[in-house]
């Protein structure tokens, strides 16, 4: 059972094209209905039918927390990808049914923070849009730091400064701007907690810097936009249902294990949230490993996968599902 | 001076681990005369250039000299002693009231001393996994008489007598973190004429 199971029938209300490579969705309910109550930071899995194939991708919410008439995500095109952003920009119309899941949160504001500090970098974005405005009501201190390569791709930069003045700084690559972590880091006041949603780079740069200023593990919070990568296709074995399934190239594990109508847990469909982990009951061969969840210790023994990321190459992969 | 000698107990019971320098912003040590030999065990160590971020607040015995002279020659940022922990506490909020994100918190000596520092440090904001605690010295407890309220000091006995409101306490090992303080409940309510032997355990 996940919170894809339960889907949600939405309109396409609207959609508008931010800039070149960022378009915006937004969604209502079919029947007009309130659509679920969410907190800043959470996250949507819309469900994609592209010609026969069904993809289920997860977007962070945008709009605000306190208007539940309507839902708001952001995506990025990506054409090296598996399709899912590619679908979103040219089939999706308004008027368009679709189905979403009700929204989950894997990147909370911690409320017991003092202040707020939030960096994004590109579409990471999205997530402090809605941050944003629960803080903004709760009357928390907070600032964004958003970083992108240029303006041009900056999205919702001027929109952001105009709504939120001073607690919002922009920098931009082509500009020679960048965020001198260290001295942000290092001037905050006791009870702040960073919150850093963007590329992988940036990820790790803020998480390290924060960790070598001697900042609490409990006050860093980051969320990867991890998209399950492209990749050869593969066969699995699932033990208990006593089926062989073939991995597509362009198809997730778990999105396999699915179509096969095999029963398995998920959630965040990006490798964060640890609900889809499953035994490995034999392998020979290499689990590639791209989730947040597993450690080291873990990947080592080639006993668990995430099959929301995760793919495998070798010989044979065998799951206890 | 022995190390902590603390019994296992009840989950709530805190336990005491040793002092270690861990990368920080800032470092703030606080301790009373039984732990006065870990601030300087671990703060003797740092480099000269680190001092600048080290900052002490000492609660001496009377009458005793040699270990404020100790504390004074490690050459930190600050240092500055007070007769009472309550004194010392205050003046750490103070200081912790202009800290920065990445700053540590050193707590070590009696139990009193480094409840009222955990407590202190959480109330100005900074996460439990900043602020460690080694325990030196007495076992005598900080206990909170839970009908009239009344904090009493460097309890040893069980049970103990409320100063207050003279209900005879039995001195729980649930301890309330917010009040830096062991809980301490009427022994003879249902018959308060008897006799209960009152025997030095925290030593």
């Amino acid at each position: 059972m996940s919170a894809s199971d339960h889907l949600i029938p939405v309109v396409v209300s609207n959609v508008v094209e931010v800039n070149p490579i960022i378009k915006r969705f937004e969604f209502r309910h079919v029947n007009g209905d309130e659509l679920p109550a969410f907190s800043g930071g959470a996250h949507i899995v819309v469900e994609m039918l592209d010609d026969g194939t069904k993809r289920k991708n997860p977007y962070s919410l945008m709009s605000s927390p306190f208007e539940r008439d309507q839902y708001a995500i952001s995506v990025r095109r990506d054409d090296t990808g598996r399709g899912g952003s590619k679908f979103m920009h040219e089939q999706v119309q308004p008027g368009m049914q679709m189905k979403i899941s009700a929204p989950v949160n894997l990147f909370a504001l911690d409320l017991r923070a003092r202040k707020h500090l939030m960096i994004a970098g590109g579409i990471g974005i999205t997530p402090f849009i809605a941050q944003m405005a629960q803080a903004d009501k709760l009357g928390v201190p907070f600032e964004l730091h958003y970083a992108a390569r240029s303006v041009s791709q900056a999205a919702y930069m001027d929109s952001l400064a105009d709504r939120f003045g001073d607690h919002v700084s922009c920098y931009c690559d082509d500009q020679g701007e960048g965020i001198d972590l260290e001295m942000l880091l290092s001037n905050q006041p006791l009870g702040t907690h960073v919150y850093v949603c963007g590329p992988k780079g940036m990820i790790e740069r803020v998480v390290e810097t924060a960790t070598n200023l001697g900042w609490p593990a409990a006050h860093v919070h980051f969320e990867h936009f991890l998209a399950p990568p492209v990749g050869e296709p593969f066969d699995v074995h699932l033990a208990k249902a006593g089926i062989d399934i073939t991995v597509g190239a362009e198809q997730s594990l778990l999105e396999a294990v699915e179509a096969s109508g095999t029963p398995i847990n998920c959630m965040c469909r990006g490798g964060a949230c640890g609900q889809c982990e499953t035994v490995v009951v034999a392998c020979d061969g290499d689990i590639m490993h791209n989730d947040h969840w597993l450690d080291e210790e873990q990947r080592a023994s080639r006993q668990r996968i995430m099959p929301c990321v995760s793919r495998f190459r070798g010989k044979r992969l065998e799951l206890d599902l | 001076m022995s190390e902590s000698l603390i019994e296992e107990s009840i989950l709530s019971r805190p336990t005491y681990g040793t002092l270690k320098i861990v990368p920080g912003l800032a470092h703030y040590f606080l301790a009373d005369a039984s732990g006065a030999e870990c601030v300087i065990r671990v703060v003797q160590e740092l480099p000269r250039d680190m001092m600048e971020k080290v900052h002490i607040l000492y609660v001496p015995t009377p009458g005793e000299a040699a270990l404020i002279t100790s504390l004074y020659a490690l050459g930190a940022k600050r240092f500055e002693h007070f007769p009472t922990i309550e004194e010392a506490v205050s003046k750490l909020g103070d200081w912790l009231s202009d800290a920065k994100m990445g700053t540590q918190l050193y707590l070590a000596g009696t139990e009193g001393l480094v409840g009222q520092g955990v407590a202190k440090g959480e109330a100005c904001g900074l996460d439990h996994t900043a602020v460690q605690c080694e325990h030196r010295g007495s076992l005598a407890r900080r206990v909170q008489c839970v009908h009239c309220k009344t904090m009493i000091e460097n309890v040893t006995t069980q049970p103990v007598k409320c100063p207050s409101c003279d209900l005879l306490l039995l001195v729980r090992d649930h301890y309330s973190r917010r009040l830096a303080a062991f809980q301490g409940v009427c022994i003879n309510a249902e018959d308060p004429s008897e006799e209960i032997e009152i025997k030095e355990v925290f030593k």
